[in-house]
């Protein structure tokens, strides 16, 4: 792992000449009062101070709307497009926080499992994180209790680390992050070594979530859930600022002559979710829907897959209308729910 | 902190939802809580010894009708609802619409730290009479300065707001007037409304719900407020109940029985457009 | 040599009164414009106007949208209901940016063949000079 040290200053050169470089970058940006991972066109744009954006980075890997098919029907000969054969852009996502790497490296591994998804895999390949580290954390977050934290280098190719004001240590965790910081060496300086666990924010774990999934194991018939989500809305916001949510729909889309099939973004939280043809749905009230989405993420996940779907970037709380807050309802089911 | 009205405001709904909840005529009480950090959040009291839970203060901003709707929350019994001006408009609206009976809830408003028991439609529609809608000034300017922009720049705009869109429906979840079983956006026979959120999916589904809001939205705001990635939502909806007021002086949320909008008609009805 | 634009349009019609119209236009051998494409509906009342988005999403560059007279609607007031929904949908679709000169809204008897032509005529021309429908056109399905 080399390490660097990068002077503020620096970073902004190194990020503009990372756009003309041929990749796009992507970095946090304002669009009216929230953040954004959009791409970088002036880096006087990037915004740097702030705990969290509004969206996750997860869009990168997989986007809220994607063409997997394309037909044309024309002067009767059939023309169809497997988009999985175009080529995906090179991109680098810069600033994205540790929880966020470490989400998108789960997700890639979800995606990944069993028969690998190559839309997924084609953008992780293409892509290159380069994470920043938390100096400032909210009442929101709880990555320390989701298996990540204000400085985990999980996920990230390059890690940055604010360390005095205007300065980073930097970090070149992979290959790839080496490759990039070589092909940029002007703007990196040699570093003294750093105990980065001095500039990092210390958030006290709140619940554990191997006890919490040991608990859930046997609370299917709980009622907790039903008082728990009594002020949920059953939108999908939850699910959609969610760096980890990967549920998608699949519609088919256009008339005889032309059409794509895509993938789009889908929410457990929905009423019609489960639906089934026959007019069955298994979850039909709001209760069975919140279990489903705290049970998938802290108990089937971790229990199928050793996955924990869940990193505490605290964005489901600050976007959810109702203001379900999701490690409050963690830290109540861990002090009333016993294991069976 | 609270000032001293909000403070014997708080003191007033409790000995209120205490005699609701002792005598039993009601049997849960839907009101504002403490939320997380400086919000306030939905709460639903059920017993005295909850009472405490509940506040009222200028936090106490969310469409709190829309639960009046939820399956777990109707099985509990006759609700009273801690309602602000823009609840009881919703309310109003809802009986209008034959969704709701004034007898089935009792509708609670807090004016000068007393707590007022609105039982029928006559106090509901006589509240309403007597508090305006009173939107935020800047709102009222961001239509007018949309208006007076040429059609290109206003497509340019709201393509550019609805480009973060990505259907979470939060705004339709937190619409006491979105009440359908059904959304037009479920169905599929024909699909009306592309499920994607791409430009034209979302171009789609919000023409439409301004269309069916249009003469039933009251106003409230609380799209605006669930929208995760801040497209000022309520600027489409609030137009859309406007240009009702205007074309046929017929205004949301005002009468308990009054006739929709959109599915009635008047025969003077004028027109310029028509060839 | 470029092809002139030509204007697509589509048209909605009431069975009743416009349809039976269009048809006198032609009886009465009257030339218009070719550019429209008519759809027979039972009433106006039955026009959604979900329909005219369908229209301009599937590349038409205007809409014509025509009935019985107000009080001469065959079921008595569908005609009343449609417009209704007529008066606050183009101000909608105005605001939102899209521009309504593109859509026509008529009342054409059976028996004005004459007052037909003219509508498609004048609808042809303003469309043509408007240009090729771009708002839809770049409202695609394609990444948003």
């Amino acid at each position: 792992m080399n390490q660097y040290s990068l002077s503020h200053e620096n970073l902004l050169k190194f990020l503009a000449a990372l756009g003309t470089s041929g990749k796009t970058v992507y970095a946090p940006q304002r669009k009216g009062e929230k953040l954004f991972f959009e791409p970088v066109e002036d880096v006087r744009a990037v915004v740097f101070d702030y705990v969290q954006t509004t969206e996750s980075p997860k869009k990168l890997l997989f986007p809220k709307y994607q063409k997997l098919i394309s037909f044309d029907l024309a002067e009767g000969e059939l023309h169809v497009k497997d988009h999985a054969t175009t080529a995906v852009p090179e991109r680098v996502l810069f600033g994205c926080r540790p929880c966020d790497a470490s989400a998108l490296q789960r997700l890639a591994d979800f995606f990944a499992r069993d028969i690998s998804d190559t839309f997924v895999a084609q953008r992780q390949k293409a892509l290159t994180v380069i994470g920043m580290s938390c100096i400032k954390t909210d009442a929101d977050c709880f990555c320390t209790s989701a298996g990540t934290s204000p400085g985990d280098s999980t996920g990230s190719d390059i890690l940055l680390t604010p360390i005095e004001s205007g300065r980073y240590f930097v970090e070149c965790l992979t290959e790839k992050g080496n490759a990039l910081a070589a092909s940029n060496k002007e703007f990196f300086e040699q570093s003294t070594p750093v105990d980065k666990e001095r500039y990092l924010p210390k958030i006290e774990k709140t619940f554990s979530h191997e006890e919490i999934a040991r608990k859930l194991a046997g609370a299917f018939g709980n009622e907790i859930w039903e008082n728990a989500s009594l002020r949920c809305i059953g939108c999908g916001a939850c699910a959609f600022v969610c760096p980890m949510c990967s549920c998608f729909d699949i519609q088919d889309e256009g008339s005889y002559k032309n059409g794509d099939r895509v993938r789009c973004w889908d929410s457990c939280a929905f009423s019609l979710f489960t639906q089934h043809t026959s007019g069955h749905n298994p979850r039909p009230i709001q209760s069975d829907r919140w279990r489903q989405r705290v049970m998938h993420k802290f108990s089937y996940q971790p229990q199928q897959y050793d996955l924990l779907g869940c990193v505490g970037c605290g964005r489901c709380s600050r976007a959810c209308p109702a203001d379900m807050n999701l490690k409050e309802q963690l830290q109540d089911i861990a002090a009333r729910v016993e294991v069976v | 902190m609270l000032s001293t009205d909000e403070r014997r405001a708080m003191h007033a709904l409790h000995q209120k939802a205490k005699e609701l909840l002792e005598s039993g005529k009601a049997k849960v009480i839907i009101g504002y809580g403490n939320g997380t950090g400086d919000k306030a959040r939905p709460v639903f009291v059920r017993s005295v010894n909850e009472i405490q839970q509940l506040v009222w203060d200028q936090r106490c901003r969310q469409n709190l009708a829309v639960y009046l709707f939820k399956p777990e929350i109707k099985k509990m019994g006759t609700p009273a609802i801690v309602a602000t001006p823009v609840v009881v408009r919703s309310i109003v609206q809802l009986i209008a619409e034959r969704q709701i009976k004034s007898s089935g809830l009792i509708t609670l408003t807090v004016e000068d730290s007393a707590v007022m028991e609105l039982a029928d439609d006559a106090s509901l529609e006589a509240y309403v009479a007597s508090h305006p809608v009173l939107f935020p000034p800047h709102v009222n300017k961001e239509i007018d300065s949309l208006a007076a922009m040429p059609v290109e720049k206003r497509f340019a705009f709201w393509q550019e707001e609805l480009s973060r869109c990505f259907k979470c429906y939060a705004c339709r979840s937190s619409c006491p007037l979105c009440y359908c079983d059904r959304c037009i956006t479920e169905c599929n026979q024909p699909q009306w409304v592309d499920v994607a959120p791409h430009a034209l999916g979302n171009f789609e589904w919000h023409i439409n719900r301004a269309m069916h809001l249009a003469g039933r939205c009251v106003q409230c705001g609380s799209c605006n407020i669930a929208c995760p990635v801040g497209i000022p939502i309520s600027l489409l909806t609030i137009e859309a109940t406007r240009i009702v007021e205007r074309e046929f002086g017929q205004y949301a949320g005002t009468q308990c029985n009054a006739p929709a909008a959109l599915s009635s008609f008047r025969v003077e009805d004028k027109e310029t457009f028509i060839l | 040599m470029e092809t002139p634009f030509e204007p697509k349009i589509v048209a909605f019609v009431c069975n009743w009164c416009t349809y039976a119209g269009a048809d006198l236009t032609g009886t009465s051998r009257i030339k218009y414009a070719t550019n429209v494409r008519i759809v027979r509906f039972p009433c106006t009342g039955r026009i959604d106007y979900n329909l005219l988005l369908k229209a301009f999403a599937q590349g038409a560059d205007g809409v014509i949208v025509s009935g019985c007279h107000p009080n001469d609607c065959h079921y008595t007031s569908g005609n009343f209901h449609a417009r209704r929904r007529w008066i606050v949908f183009r101000q909608m679709m105005e605001y939102m940016g899209v521009d309504m000169r593109r859509v026509k809204f008529a009342w054409v008897s059976a028996a004005e063949g004459a007052k037909w032509a003219e509508v498609v005529n004048s609808a042809v021309a303003d469309i043509r000079e408007l240009g090729p429908s771009e708002a839809f056109r770049s409202m695609t399905r394609d990444v948003a």
